[in-house]
C-alpha cells in the first residue's frame, strides 16, 4: 500500500480490514508493529522553504537527504542533528523526515537546541479513523487550542499517520571545533561536562567514549567567536586537564557508529546526567557511550531486558537493537499508562496502526 | 463574550459544596463571602467579570487533590488560577465554579545545578524563578511581560513565550517535567529532570492546554547559563517594507539574534511622549539584541549594522553603554503603558509568516481607517508574534464591541496569511469562537478528544479554548 495523497490515504485507513504498519524509509527497524506495511515513501517533496523566517514545509515521506540539501544551500540545516539509524541497525533505506518526527529523533545538539518536537512547528497527518486533522502551523510562536503536534512527535505513528511536517530551521554555523580531555572516568567526565554546560560559551556537544577514553566538548559558530569561548571553555575544564583540539566525527557519535559491527542489544537510556555513571555501574553492559552531558547513555548489552538491572531509576530506557521478547519501550507507571491507552483508542479506535509498537 | 450559563444544581448546593471543601483546607483557604470572591470576578482581561461561587488557595499537591476529588464528586465545575495576568481570559469564572488559586503554593522544591533544573511549586513567579538561581549564575529563560506577576502555573497553561524566544524558545521547550492533579484527584508525574520523557508526549499536550487537562502544582523547568552581556541596536526606517526586509536579511545572514522587536509610527508617536526615549520619528523600528562576550557581541553587531546600513534608515544607533542600551529598551518596554495613556486598549496575539510582515501592517492600516479605531503595533518581529493594540473607549457606548470586531478581522488576516490566531497569550474566552477561523472541525474535534481523556465530565475550565457550539455536547453531558 502505497498512497499519494492525504485523501488516498484517508480511504486507504478507513477501508483497512487489520492492522498497518507505518513505513517511512524503513531505516528504523526496531519496536514489533504487526500488518501489511503502508508505505508513505510517494508522498515525498518539499512544499515551502522560506529561509528569512527560518521556516520548511514538506511532506512525511520527504527523504531527509532531500531536506539537508535544500537547507545546506541556504546555510541553515535542522538544528536537532536527526541521527541515521542505518549502520547501527544494519538497515538500508533513506531516512525520511515524516519517520524522524515518529520517533523525534534527535542528536548530540539537543543538549543545547532541543529535540525533533522543539523544531516541529506543525503537522498534519491521518488518524485511525481515516480522519484528516492539522495542528500548529508554520509560524514560530503559535499557542492556539491544544498542541498536537507534540503529541504526534515520538508517538510511533500510533495516533496518526503524519502527510506532512513544518520545521523551524537555524542557521548552518561557520566555524566548529571539538576540545577533547582524556583520563576521566565517568563520574568525573560527567562532572566536566556539566561545568561545561553551565558555562555560557555555548557547548552543542558534549559526549564521552570510555572506551576510546575521550570526553568531547563541541563548539560552533563564526570563527573568531569559536576561538575565543574555546579559549574560555579550556579554563572552565582546568580541574579536569587540559585539553587538545581534534577534529572530530559528530555524526559519527551521533549515530552510535562504534556499536555498528559489535554484536549485542543496543538500548538508549534517558536520565539526569549526575545519575548516569551509577545507573552505568548496575548495567554490567559490554560499552557505553555517553551523550547529551550524560543524560543519554547508549549501552550496548547481552540479551535480556536491561530493565531488570537498572531497577527502578528515574528516567526511561528503550530497546533500539535486540531480541524480540523484551519489550521496546519503558512500561509507563499505572496512570499515565490509562492515559496513553485512553488517547490511543481516541485516535485508533480499532487499533490498527503500528499495532503493538508503543503499547 | 458569551458564557453558558450557570448550573443552578450546583448554585443551590454552594453551602455543602463549601462545607466539605472547609473540611480538606485550612480555614483561611476557603473564601466563599461575596464580597471576598470579587478579587477573583477576572483576570487581565477585565471587560468581562463574574464572581465565582467560592474561591479555594490550596498549600501544596495534596490539598489541591482533595479539592478536586470534592468537585468530581459533587460535579463543581474548576477554573485553575494562576496570578491571574491572562489576556485572553484564562481564569475568568462562571458563577457555578470553584477559583482554584495556587498563589499559596510558590516554593523552590530543588535547585540542581550540575544537571541545570529547578523544581518549583506552580504558584512561583516567572521572575522569582530566575531570582533563585541567577546569583549563581543561571536564568529561566521564557519571560513573558507580565513575568513580574505571572505564575509559572499560567505559564504552563498558556505556553508562555516573551521577547528572547528566538533563541531560547517558549515554555514547553523549557519544561521537563511536571507533578500534576487529574480532575477526579489521582496525582501524576510526567517527565522528571531527565530529557524527552518517555512514552508519548503528554507534557507536551499539557503545556499549552490551559488548564483544562489537569492542575499543574509542581514543574521542573531548566535552567540556562546566563550569557556574559547582551547588547541592542537600534535602527529606524521609512516604511514597513523595509524594515520587514532588514528582519529577514539578518537571519539569513546566519545571525541569532535573541530578540528583534518592531514597532510602527503610532507605537513610537505615543511612547515617545510618554517615555521621551529619544526614539526617530519613523515609520517603523527596530531594536536588535545580541548576546556574548564584548567581542562577540562587536562582530555580531557590525554585521547586523552593515545589513541595517544597505537599507538606508533613518536612524541606526548602537548602544555602547549599559545607559544607552537601557534607553533603547525604555521605549519599547514602555510601549503599553505609552498606549494606555492615549485611550483604553485591546491587546492582540496573532502570529504571521515573517515574510507577510509589510503586507499585515498595510492591511491594518486600511482597516484601522474603516473601522475608525487607532491602532499602534509593537511586536517580536524574529518570530512573526505581532501585539497590535487597538484603541478605544470603554465608556463609549459600542466602542468595545467595534474593537472586538476590529480585533477579529485582524487576527483573520494573520490565518489567511498563514499564521495563527495566538502566538503566547492563549486562546481563552477571547479567541474562542475564532477558533473554526482556523481550524476545521476534525481538527477541533481531535483536541476535543483529548480533553475527553484527561476530564471526561468537562468540568475544568470546560467554557474555553472551543468554541460553545463545538463543546456543548460535552459540557452539557
Amino acid at each position: 500500500m502505497k498512497p499519494n495523497s492525504e485523501q488516498d490515504l484517508a480511504q486507504l485507513i478507513t477501508g483497512a480490514d487489520g492492522p498497518l504498519r507505518i513505513q517511512g524509509g524503513g531505516t528504523r527497524s526496531y519496536g514489533h508493529a504487526t500488518g501489511d506495511v503502508l508505505d508513505m515513501s510517494a508522498m515525498s517533496g518539499i512544499t515551502l522553504y522560506e529561509p528569512g523566517a527560518l521556516t520548511i514545509v514538506a511532506k512525511a515521506g520527504t527523504p531527509l537527504s532531500e531536506i539537508n540539501a535544500a537547507l545546506s544551500a541556504e546555510n541553515q540545516r535542522l538544528a536537532f542533528e536527526p541521527m541515521d539509524h542505518r549502520a547501527l541497525l544494519g538497515t538500508t533505506g533513506e531516512p525520511t523526515i515524516g519517520g524522524g518526527v515518529a520517533a523525534n529523533v534527535s542528536g548530540p545538539r539537543r543538549i543545547s537546541v532541543g529535540a525533533c518536537r522543539d523544531f516541529l512547528l506543525g503537522v498534519r497527518f491521518v488518524d485511525g479513523a481515516g480522519n484528516i486533522i492539522k495542528n500548529g502551523g508554520r509560524v514560530m510562536k503559535n499557542v492556539t487550542g491544544y498542541d498536537l503536534v507534540k503529541l504526534l512527535a515520538g508517538s510511533y505513528g500510533t495516533l496518526g499517520v503524519l502527510t506532512e511536517v513544518s520545521f523551524k530551521v537555524l542557521p548552518d554555523l561557520a566555524r566548529q571545533t571539538t576540545l577533547v580531555l582524556t583520563g576521566l572516568d565517568d563520574a568525573q567526565a560527567v562532572h566536566a561536562m556539566s561545568a561545561a554546560l553551565s558555562s555560557p560559551y555555548e557547548v552543542t556537544g558534549a559526549a564521552h567514549d570510555p572506551a576510546a577514553d575521550k570526553t568531547r566538548f563541541r563548539l560552533e559558530g563564526f570563527v573568531d567567536s569559536v576561538a575565543y569561548r574555546a579559549k574560555e571553555l579550556v579554563h572552565v575544564l582546568a580541574p579536569f586537564g587540559i585539553p587538545s583540539e581534534e577534529e572530530t566525527d559528530w555524526a559519527a557519535i551521533r549515530d552510535v557508529s562504534v556499536f555498528a559491527d559489535q554484536p549485542g542489544n543496543v538500548w538508549r537510556i534517558s536520565v539526569k546526567p549526575s545519575d548516569a555513571p551509577a545507573l552505568v555501574a548496575r548495567m554490567g553492559a559490554k560499552a557505553v557511550q555517553y551523550d547529551w552531558g550524560g543524560g543519554l547513555i547508549w549501552a550496548l548489552t547481552d540479551d535480556g531486558d536491561l530493565r531488570a538491572k537498572l531497577g527502578d531509576f528515574k528516567g526511561h530506557a528503550t530497546l533500539i537493537r535486540g531480541d524480540v521478547d523484551t519489550p521496546t519501550f519503558q512500561p509507563e507507571a499505572a496512570p499515565l499508562a490509562a492515559i496513553s491507552a485512553g488517547l490511543r483508542k481516541k485516535f485508533d479506535p480499532r487499533n490498527i496502526l503500528n499495532r503493538g509498537l508503543m503499547a | 463574550m458569551e458564557m453558558p450559563a450557570p448550573n443552578a444544581s450546583v448554585l443551590s448546593r454552594k453551602d455543602q459544596i463549601v462545607s466539605r471543601l472547609r473540611a480538606v483546607l485550612p480555614d483561611n483557604a476557603v473564601i466563599s463571602d461575596e464580597a471576598e470572591t470579587r478579587a477573583y470576578e477576572c483576570d487581565a482581561l477585565t471587560a468581562y467579570r463574574c464572581p465565582p461561587l467560592c474561591a479555594v488557595l490550596p498549600s501544596n499537591t495534596q490539598e489541591v487533590a482533595a479539592v478536586l476529588k470534592i468537585c468530581h464528586e459533587m460535579g463543581v465545575p474548576v477554573v485553575p488560577r494562576g496570578s491571574g495576568t491572562s489576556l485572553a481570559g484564562g481564569a475568568l469564572p462562571t458563577a457555578d465554579s470553584v477559583i482554584l488559586g495556587v498563589a499559596k503554593m510558590s516554593a523552590v522544591i530543588e535547585t540542581n545545578y550540575p544537571d541545570r533544573y529547578i523544581k518549583v511549586q506552580t504558584g512561583r513567579t516567572n521572575l522569582s524563578v530566575t531570582g533563585a538561581v541567577e546569583t549563581d549564575g543561571f536564568f529561566y529563560a521564557p519571560d513573558p511581560s507580565s513575568q513580574l506577576a505571572c505564575a509559572i502555573a499560567g505559564n504552563i497553561a498558556m505556553n508562555s513565550g516573551g521577547a528572547h524566544c528566538l533563541k531560547y524558545g517558549v515554555t514547553t521547550n523549557n519544561l521537563l517535567g511536571v507533578t500534576m492533579v487529574m480532575m477526579d484527584g489521582t496525582i501524576v508525574e510526567i517527565g522528571g529532570a531527565h530529557l524527552d520523557a518517555g512514552g508519548l508526549d503528554l507534557l507536551g499536550v499539557i503545556c499549552g492546554s490551559e488548564g483544562q487537562l489537569g492542575v499543574v502544582t509542581e514543574a521542573t523547568v531548566r535552567i540556562l547559563p546566563k550569557p556574559e552581556g547582551a547588547r541592542p541596536v537600534l535602527m529606524g526606517y521609512d516604511s514597513n517594507e523595509v524594515a520587514g526586509q532588514v528582519v529577514t536579511d539578518i537571519i539569513k545572514a546566519g545571525v541569532l539574534p535573541v530578540a528583534i522587536e518592531f514597532m510602527d509610527r503610532p507605537c513610537i508617536e505615543a511612547t515617545e511622549a510618554f517615555a521621551k526615549a529619544g526614539y526617530p520619528m519613523c515609520e517603523a523600528l527596530l531594536i536588535v539584541e545580541v548576546e556574548g562576550s564584548d567581542a562577540e557581541i562587536d562582530a555580531q553587531l557590525a554585521l547586523i549594522m552593515e545589513i541595517a546600513a544597505k537599507h538606508n534608515p533613518v536612524e541606526l544607533r548602537e548602544a555602547k553603554s549599559a545607559d544607552e542600551a537601557a534607553r533603547i529598551w525604555l521605549g519599547r518596554k514602555s510601549a503599553f503603558g505609552a498606549m494606555g495613556q492615549i485611550n483604553d486598549y485591546m491587546c492582540l496575539d496573532g502570529t504571521i509568516p515573517v515574510s507577510q510582515l509589510p503586507y499585515v501592517l498595510r492591511r491594518i492600516g486600511e482597516m484601522s481607517a474603516e473601522y475608525g479605531l487607532g491602532v499602534g503595533n509593537v511586536f517580536h518581529a524574529g518570530d512573526g508574534n505581532m501585539h497590535p493594540l487597538i484603541l478605544f473607549d470603554a465608556n463609549k457606548p459600542g466602542d468595545l464591541e467595534l474593537c472586538e470586531a476590529f480585533g477579529a478581522d485582524i487576527l483573520k488576516l494573520c490565518v489567511e496569511v498563514g499564521g495563527c490566531l495566538t502566538g503566547e497569550h492563549g486562546v481563552g474566552i477571547e479567541k474562542r469562537d475564532l477558533m473554526t477561523v482556523q481550524y476545521d472541525p476534525p481538527d477541533l474535534e481531535a483536541q476535543m478528544a483529548i480533553k475527553d481523556v484527561f476530564d471526561p465530565a468537562w468540568l475544568l475550565n470546560a467554557a474555553k479554548v472551543f468554541p460553545l457550539a463545538s463543546s456543548e455536547a460535552r459540557r452539557a453531558a
